[in-house]
């Protein structure tokens, strides 16, 4: 399947805001109470909530339509084939990419970038470099560390400034005739920090490298076109994209994905077995490798859809006025330091309390109902760079009212009140 | 449901604010580390045994308020003990903590010291904050030199 470059992959051409109430009411959990109070879901970057729409989808699915994918030639099993791969049809618009062959399901984005360690990386020899940015999550460090460890190649990190923004010079100095990847996150988990990822692809290609981009935390908050930012492999989640946890996306030029070897093997990647040869199936099938998680795809698919339904321009503007919203009340909390104060910026509040630790932080505002991440965000040299061992963070999603954020502030304030 | 303030009593806070026996002793006969790697809590307990009884405790490390008064309330308690005794009131400590000792069921002594941090046993998430400091110190005591990490450990 193909279409035309660079079309805006969503409907929602023009921002329109929207009822969030309304939004709430097709997420079920919004309406539960924790310890007593309301729930005040603040930790969307982790997992985010799911839609009515996600959870119907994958009952009707299971309860219609399912059988293995891609074996059967009866009913049940030319449908789920067919709602299978018209899940990869759905994502491969969500991204704009070329083809759908250019979609492969993996199981989150840690094991797309895995595959693309794995597979791409086979053909990396000692000395070869991969830069990455000061900010990543463990999942776009510890593949290539050991990558590092299998191919002898040299990993480089490109810096961040006080404000948890790229320092681009930094970044283009590394840029050299070695580097053969740039693998870097869209948006940090940790601090909220949107990277320029169009002048990082222009600067790496102008160098000869690839870039591969970690968007778990871009997806849910804005329209991604592959095509556009012209990105040799793009990684995300379903479950941190109002989807079902254990199906993730890695889009890969088809080019590449070619060029690539198997990633994991058995059923399903395979054109031919026998004793003296096995031939391989083209991408995507390649690199999927045994029964699939095709209730997961479908329910990625809903995902996809309902948030097609309410549009990326308008949920980031209203992301945008939580973020400054929240920016602002926790300005006014007694010793409290934001970090990461990016001027491009999601809707991620990452702080520190001076005299409090994170986890009593965020222990205090549980009794509140408020669910808040504590620790490092699976981003330790992010936090080092910072110079804390974890913060507490805030993140929002499209179902965020502005008056969490005020519970959130009274919930510092309890804090506060409790340790003087 | 339990109120934050059986949590976060007026006597952890303090002991958190103002941790006894935050220190590194010159000669410690024993020492241990300890990990959380769930929240990135270090500790690491110093011991001087003499004649089987524990001449002096003291830690360093850093950690939420639970942890920082755990450690604290447990060096002032183990001061004194003898390595039984001491293993004795980190079973209790242990029990007390997980709710396994019920509450007003304690036998006196020492651990009535301690039952400030009793409140942590209707906060699952925060059990290990309060115990990690005892399980070092109980390394200490049998594997003086080793490391003990929370992923390995109950409660």
């Amino acid at each position: 399947m193909t279409s035309q470059p660079r079309r805006s992959p969503l409907p929602s051409d023009n921002f329109a805001p929207y009822d969030v109430e309304r939004v709430r009411a097709d997420f079920p959990i919004l309406g539960r109470k924790v310890h007593g109070h309301p729930l005040v879901f603040l930790d969307t970057a982790a997992s985010a909530q799911k839609p009515n729409a996600v959870l119907d989808a994958m009952d009707r699915f299971c309860r219609e339509d399912y059988a293995n994918v891609h074996r059967g030639v009866y009913y049940l099993s030319e449908r789920a084939t067919h709602a299978y791969e018209a899940a990869r049809e759905t994502v491969r618009g969500f991204v704009n990419a070329r083809e759908a062959a250019e979609i492969v399901f993996t199981r989150n984005t840690t094991e797309a970038i895995n595959l693309v360690a794995a597979s791409h990386g086979a053909n990396f020899r000692p000395g070869d470099e991969i830069i990455l940015s000061a900010i990543e999550h463990h999942s776009n460090i510890v593949p290539w560390q050991m990558l590092r460890e299998r191919a002898g190649i040299v990993l480089r990190v490109a810096p961040v400034d006080d404000s948890g923004e790229l320092i681009l010079d930094a970044f283009a100095d590394l840029l050299g005739p070695r580097t053969k990847l740039v693998a870097i996150t869209h948006i940090s988990n940790a601090i909220g920090t949107v990277m320029p990822v169009a002048e990082i692809v222009r600067l790496a290609h102008a160098a000869g490298a690839r870039v591969l981009i970690d968007g778990s935390q871009a997806a849910p908050h804005q329209a991604i076109d592959v095509q556009a930012l012209d990105c040799d492999f793009y990684a995300f989640t379903g479950h941190k994209l109002y989807g079902p946890t254990g199906i993730g996306v890695l889009y890969g030029k088809a080019e590449l994905l070619a060029a690539m070897p198997p990633y994991q093997s058995g059923g399903e990647m395979i054109r031919s077995v026998s004793f003296e040869k096995t031939e391989y199936a083209a991408p995507p099938a390649r690199f999927e490798a045994g029964t699939p998680n095709i209730v997961g795809a479908i329910g990625l698919a809903a995902a996809i859809d309902y948030v097609a339904t309410i549009g990326f321009d308008s949920i980031a503007a209203h992301e945008q006025a939580l973020l400054r919203h929240g920016t602002a009340l926790l300005s006014e909390v007694k010793g409290l330091r934001l970090v990461g104060t990016a001027r491009h910026k999601a809707a991620i509040l990452s702080f520190v309390i001076d005299g409090v630790h994170p986890h009593d932080v965020a222990t205090i505002l549980d009794r509140s109902g408020i669910a808040v991440r504590a620790g490092h965000h699976c981003a330790q040299p992010a936090m080092e760079r910072f110079g804390v061992s974890g913060t507490s963070r805030a993140s929002c999603g499209l179902y965020t009212r502005l008056d969490e954020l005020d519970a959130l502030a009274q919930g510092l304030a309890r804090v506060r009140e409790i340790f003087g | 449901m339990s109120d934050l303030s059986d949590l976060y009593q007026e006597l952890i806070l303090d002991h958190s604010r103002s941790p006894r026996n935050l220190r590194r002793p010159s000669n410690p006969t024993a020492s241990a580390k300890g990990d959380n790697p769930l929240c990135g809590d270090k500790i690491t307990v110093f011991l001087t045994l003499e004649g089987g009884r524990v001449a002096d405790a003291a830690f360093e490390g850093r950690g939420c308020a639970i942890s920082m008064a755990s450690a604290s309330l447990m060096t002032d308690a183990v001061k004194g003990k003898t390595v039984e005794e001491a293993e004795a009131l980190f079973q209790k400590f242990q029990a007390m903590v997980t709710g396994k000792s019920g509450a007003g069921n304690h036998d006196g002594g020492e651990i009535d010291r301690l039952s400030a941090l009793s409140g942590v046993q209707a906060y699952p998430m925060r059990v290990k904050c309060a115990t990690l400091c005892w399980h070092t110190m109980s390394s200490a005591l049998a594997h003086p030199g080793a490391t003990v990490s929370t992923e390995k450990l109950e409660a």
